[in-house]
């Protein structure tokens, strides 16, 4: 579902945030990305939704060329970003069925699909209500409604739970396991909850310093009775990434 | 591309109706000059001499500010959420530019109502070849908008916009023509691309229709609508794979 050979980003000024990522997931996979702050991972998902355009590598994301086709690899992507995408003052239901109708879905049809994916999620009622008046976890799930209209083949969620409390952040493991349960979605996803990577990842790939370090199967990883939480910090190290920098950058 | 244009132009009309009291507001202050200059402008000046100065006022303001709309869109994500749909990067721009330029019709017949109770007496070609340049103007300026609000930072836009509308409208010759001023100051404000539509505007206003400065306004109207767009299409396509 995506195979990278060498992705890389290299920003102007010469930042090389992301260097030569080789990354596999299969069809139907929950695959966790896993890295520090900095560490690359918000810049990869942007390269693999077509946001940001790669400098080096070459990638294929849904069965589609990254660079070559775009379009169509948008066509069969979902994504929500860190920050979601709910503008405050207008009703859900006109964002949702402007959303459907981006997607190349009639007016009708969109409406209805909307209906259709907001009930899934457990948000029916809601979606006459704009964004400020939701909880939390509400918003995030409609974050999740947003990339879910046009039945994609493969999520993208960039810290979906963040923020979230832990009634919320398990609703909505919940809603990810039956996506992939009930419709066959690969969902490829970033987290700082090692927790949450070990409860609902097939697989996780963690990256540091623009590179992938460790990968496999939590099960794999957790050697020796260690936790996720403890084979993270072997492999990233336990400074502040903040405070390294800022060293780096006084010496 | 066309369709998605509609779909986001139609949504963003939609948005700009639940809203009705902004299109007021974004008027007001043209309307202020009108209400409270006017009379006393048309003690040695005409309300045709005035008015299309306050119609590229309107424009500067009202268009020049439309950016702050999709800096709210970038802060809240949904930007971000249209740009990964396979919607023609273009029409995100052009669904955005159309609707503002709606607002700025609404904005400009209300303001040429009022100007028609206090004297003005345009000509009715000339209004509608004006509404033409001002349509044009709008969009042109609306997307240049949009493309300074994606490229700088978001609290900068705010100070930025209205720091620089202030000299333009001036040096538009909005107040009083600029063929008023020193030399000097005359000069500059032919660098202005606002000047040429204005004294366009004018001239339409006055029944004036094949002359040199028409056309000039014309001519730059549309060179004007070009680079800007060209850059607002850039912008929003920027960094996309």
């Amino acid at each position: 579902m995506i195979k990278t050979t060498g992705l890389g980003k290299t920003f102007e000024g010469g930042v090389e945030a992301v260097q030569g990522v080789d990354i596999t997931v299969e069809s139907g996979e929950i695959v966790g990305f896993l890295g520090p702050n900095g560490a690359g991972k918000t810049t990869t998902m942007r390269m693999l939704t077509t946001l940001l355009r790669p400098t080096a590598g070459t990638a294929t994301v849904a069965g589609r060329d990254l660079l070559g086709d775009a379009r169509e690899v948008r066509r069969r992507i979902g994504y929500v970003s860190q920050s979601g995408g709910i503008p405050f003052g207008t009703p859900l239901k006109d964002e949702l069925e402007l959303q459907g109708m981006l997607y190349g879905l009639g007016r009708g049809p969109a409406v209805a699909k909307a209906a259709e994916v907001v009930a899934g999620l457990g948000l029916a009622g809601l979606d006459t209500r704009s964004g400020e008046t939701l909880s939390g976890g509400q918003r995030r799930r409609f974050d999740m409604a947003f990339a879910l209209l046009h039945d994609p083949v493969l999520l993208f969620l960039d810290e979906p739970t963040t923020g979230l409390d832990p009634q919320s952040r398990a609703n909505l493991w919940d809603h990810i396991r039956t996506l992939r349960a009930e419709k066959g979605i690969t969902v490829f996803l970033t987290t700082h909850y090692l927790d949450e990577a070990d409860a609902l990842c097939d697989r996780v790939l963690i990256i540091d310093h623009g590179r992938i370090v460790a990968e496999g199967a939590p099960a794999e990883l957790k050697t020796g009775g260690r936790t996720l939480d403890d084979v993270f910090l072997d492999i990233t190290g336990r400074s502040l990434r903040e405070e390294s920098e800022l060293s780096g950058k006084g010496a | 591309m066309l369709r998605d244009t509609w779909v986001l132009f139609r949504h963003g009309v939609r948005a700009t109706v639940r809203q009705k009291v902004g299109i007021v507001f974004g008027a007001v202050q043209p309307l202020l000059f009108l209400v409270l200059f006017g009379p006393i402008f048309t003690t040695f000046g005409t309300w045709e001499t005035l008015v299309p100065g306050l119609i590229v006022q309107l424009g500067l303001l009202s268009m020049g500010l439309a950016g702050f709309g999709v800096v709210f869109e970038k802060r809240s994500g949904a930007l971000e959420r249209m740009r990964v749909t396979p919607a023609s990067r273009l029409a995100l721009l052009l669904g955005r530019v159309l609707n503002n330029a709606v607002t700025l019709v609404v904005q400009t017949v209300l303001l040429l109502a009022v100007a028609f109770a206090l004297g003005l007496r345009a000509p009715a070609p000339g209004l509608a070849a004006g509404f033409v340049l001002v349509v044009v103007l709008g969009i042109s300026l609306a997307a240049l908008s949009y493309a300074i609000a994606l490229t700088i930072n978001e609290h900068l836009f705010a100070p930025v916009m209205s720091t620089a509308v202030v000299p333009l409208i001036l040096l538009s010759g909005s107040f009083l023509p600029m063929s008023m001023a020193p030399g000097w100051l005359d000069a500059i404000s032919h660098i202005s691309p606002f000047r040429y539509v204005l004294e366009a505007l004018r001239e339409l206003f006055q029944g004036r229709y094949l002359t040199s400065t028409v056309g000039a306004g014309v001519v730059v109207t549309v060179v004007f609508a070009a680079v800007a767009l060209t850059i607002g299409a850039r912008v929003f396509d920027r960094e996309n794979a």
